[in-house]
């Protein structure tokens, strides 16, 4: 970035809001926001804390259950939906209507189903992340061009060489898209069951921290959760990055 | 004609008929894309279907390839009934449809790898086409990496390495530019010359017919039928600038474009 002529270098932006924070929070305004240096130091030492890492494993569980599930679901029907009208028939309206759907109010219904628990929280993983998983992976083989489908068939490939050489190579990059939305959706399911569930893993912390104006360790724990969502998101990203060459021939 | 009669004793024979296409009719529901289509392409040489656009040529192409069910005929190769695509025929695609995730040597390749061919020897008639072709140097290339001129010589290099009698070109250069095309156009005659195979080609451009052709098999639109064929007498070996100012290259553009003008907007 270049601002008046000066290369900016690409961290300010965050150094400069980090600054305001520590600005206001040691100008005492109001006590949600402690100073920046605070909640760093909160931060070290939360994550020695014994509750922390108990927690973030309960997290990674729920987290890591309900992605492979999403995915070992979501691509395989995304799949059958974009190659056999019949699924998508089935399941086309459904999968739509979820992935708009505002699925945090279906919680309290999990809760009632699979129990204050883990369970629920990796039933909503699951239900956050798989959606988009399924509409990112229809797309992608809906969009593989006909002309490559015909030339495999043209030098005598059969249906399912076409499938496993063609169609699934050619709606790759989608598929890893729908992926990567679906890891950051799966991240917002997690805190947002675990929060509603509210006695097990980072919920349960949340609850702690807020009801005891806990602001240091509260916001630390925050910034922890960004700063892994954006990591998550940043690892599919570069192995997408690795499939561009896909791109320049679309 | 209609009778499946032994090509040899038909009145309308071609000698050595490696294509024949028997009363083909195709309809995509109401609409009459072919109607009563009757020909022999002779092997060995370049026959040309050429047409305005909506005439079914290409419908046409990919019936005799065997990807597009007709509605009513036969397609007979070497005198053997086809219904589906098979190894003696070979297609090049108007949008070159090269998988973008591989190489250009595994994408020329690819035919002999759907065939089972052990990797060494299918590398090495790809390298072999592949120089043919004039892309020696961009093996290892990926297709975005090339202009579309050399994308639809990767397509042909992929046709030729599979050995097929038939070679069916689908506007293979209406995505190139003008230059390139030209010369494509010499490259092409060349590798006719040399590889001595049958070439169906389609294309919508006068020029190009003639050029490359010899024979063009003029179609008519809604419903596509045989309107026309002309056998341009061209002496191929004079220089391809000789060629362009030809009076019998000029003759022949003139005589189609006067048979063609009537379908033009």
């Amino acid at each position: 970035m270049k601002l008046f002529g000066i290369k900016i270098p690409m961290m300010t932006s965050l150094i400069f809001w980090a600054l305001v924070w520590e600005i206001v929070g040691r100008m005492d305004v109001i006590f949600l926001i402690p100073p920046m240096t605070s909640v760093i130091a909160a931060g070290f030492g939360l994550v020695q804390t014994g509750s922390w890492q108990n927690a973030t494993l309960i997290t990674l569980r729920s987290f890591a259950l309900g992605m492979t599930l999403a995915i070992a679901v979501g691509v395989p029907l995304g799949v059958a939906m974009g190659r056999f009208k019949v699924v998508d028939n089935i399941f086309g309206l459904w999968v739509n209507m979820f992935v708009s759907a505002p699925l945090s109010a279906l919680v309290p219904i999990l809760m009632i189903l699979f129990g204050l628990g883990e369970t629920t929280v990796f039933v909503t993983v699951f239900l956050f992340a798989v959606w988009i998983i399924v509409l990112d992976a229809r797309a992608g083989v809906m969009q593989v061009p006909p002309s490559l489908i015909e030339m495999g068939r043209c030098y005598g490939a059969s249906r399912f060489t076409i499938f496993t050489k063609i169609i699934l190579l050619s709606a790759l990059p989608e598929i890893l898209a729908g992926i990567r939305i679906g890891l950051i959706r799966g991240v917002k399911g997690v805190v947002i069951g675990q929060i509603l569930v509210s006695i097990i893993g980072y919920g349960e912390l949340f609850e702690l921290y807020s009801r005891s104006f806990d602001m240091e360790r509260f916001w630390a724990l925050t910034i922890i959760l960004f700063a892994a969502a954006m990591l998550l998101s940043a690892v599919v990203e570069h192995f997408e990055k690795r499939i561009e060459y896909y791109a320049g021939a679309r | 004609m209609a009778n499946p009669i032994p090509l040899r004793t038909a009145d309308n024979a071609t000698p050595d008929a490696i294509v024949e296409v028997r009363d083909i009719c195709k309809r995509y529901g109401d609409i009459e894309a072919l109607r009563g289509i009757n020909l022999d392409f002779e092997r060995g040489k370049l026959t040309t279907l050429l047409g305005p656009s909506g005439c079914g040529k290409t419908t046409l192409l990919k019936i005799i390839a065997g990807l597009v069910p007709a509605t009513s005929g036969q397609i007979r190769i070497n005198g053997r009934v086809v219904t589906g695509p098979g190894p003696e025929r070979a297609f090049v695609f108007q949008d070159f449809a090269l998988m973008p995730w591989a190489t250009v040597l595994r994408n020329v390749a690819f035919g002999l790898e759907l065939k089972g061919m052990p990797q060494a020897e299918r590398h090495r008639i790809a390298r072999h086409y592949i120089n043919e072709v004039g892309l020696s140097g961009f093996e290892e290339k990926y297709p975005h990496e090339l202009s579309g001129g050399m994308r639809q010589r990767v397509g042909i290099a992929r046709a030729f390495s599979v050995n097929a009698d038939v070679l069916l070109l689908d506007e293979p250069f209406s995505a190139v530019d003008e230059q390139n095309r030209r010369k494509f156009q010499e490259d092409l005659l060349r590798l006719v010359d040399k590889e001595r195979k049958t070439f169906l080609f389609v294309t919508h451009s006068i020029e190009e017919a003639v050029y490359v052709s010899d024979r063009i098999v003029l179609l008519s639109p809604r419903p596509g039928r045989v309107s026309q064929i002309i056998e341009p007498a061209i002496d191929r070996s004079a220089a391809p600038d000789v060629i362009r100012r030809d009076k019998g290259y000029l003759d022949v553009v003139e005589e189609i474009w006067q048979g063609l003008r009537q379908y033009a907007e």
